[in-house]
């Protein structure tokens, strides 16, 4: 089971969204991808989207970095 | 592509553009919608027609493509993607240049990596078989990854149930 880690806190809409989607699809079942991510428009629709396409969000939480989260995601 | 070939999925959500407009700023919000839409997992259909057809002409610059006289004219005229003028404001073609300078200052993605974006998200790209004939066209005069050339009938229901849009 591989971890992979995207860090998209610089990146604007849309490719918030598709460098995750690109993360996500080299995933194989039981891997997990960390996404660290800014608030609004990321942090709301990364995980629902992920959910949606039938990934599994573990946990969201902020990062010492204010306005900075983590998302970890699994197959 | 037969209306009748095509199998629909209820469940999938689906996102048709006409991509109708050649300018670099439409073909931007074209290639921006499609790109964020098929990351959260929608289907997505791109159908080019008339100046859109220039966002997926194998030959990015100025070129003469297209069969007969005036349709090489208006191939040369026209260009492809790398000279796409903006709406508004183009003063001769420094515009675009300017907005892509300002795209990667800000970290925004240029046109080209949108597009580049779009083939990787596996979008479906077709292009208006009425167009290319009129335009003198061809399918090898786009990039391999347009999968038909369609008419009016075809992309209705290639569309059927989704969301359309005209850009």
């Amino acid at each position: 089971m591989a971890t992979y880690r995207l860090d998209i806190t610089k990146e604007h809409c849309p490719m918030t969204f598709v460098k995750t989607k690109i993360e996500l699809s080299k995933l194989k079942t039981g891997d997990t991808l960390e996404v660290l991510l800014t608030e609004g428009e990321p942090l709301e629709n990364v995980p629902r989207s992920a959910t949606e396409q039938g990934f599994k969000v573990l946990s969201v939480t902020e990062t010492e970095v204010k306005g900075i989260h983590r998302v970890i995601i699994e197959k | 592509m037969a209306t009748s070939d095509i199998q629909l999925d209820p469940k999938v959500k689906k996102l048709s553009i006409i991509g109708f407009s050649g300018d670099f700023d439409k073909l931007t919000a074209v290639f921006t919608l499609a790109t964020g839409a098929a990351a959260v997992g929608y289907e997505v259909n791109l159908f080019f027609t008339f100046w859109g057809l220039d966002a997926i002409k194998i030959k990015q610059g100025r070129s003469p493509i297209g069969k007969g006289f005036l349709p090489k004219v208006f191939g040369l005229f026209m260009g492809g993607l790398k000279v796409a003028p903006v709406s508004r404001l183009n003063f001769a073609g420094i515009s675009p240049k300017i907005f892509r300078h300002l795209m990667r200052k800000n970290n925004v993605a240029t046109l080209e990596e949108l597009v580049e974006a779009a083939k990787v998200l596996g979008i479906n790209f077709y292009a208006c078989e009425m167009a290319m004939h009129v335009l003198g066209l061809s399918k090898e005069d786009f990039i391999p990854e347009v999968k038909d050339v369609l008419g009016v009938a075809t992309f209705l229901k290639l569309a059927d149930g989704g969301q359309t849009l005209f850009i």
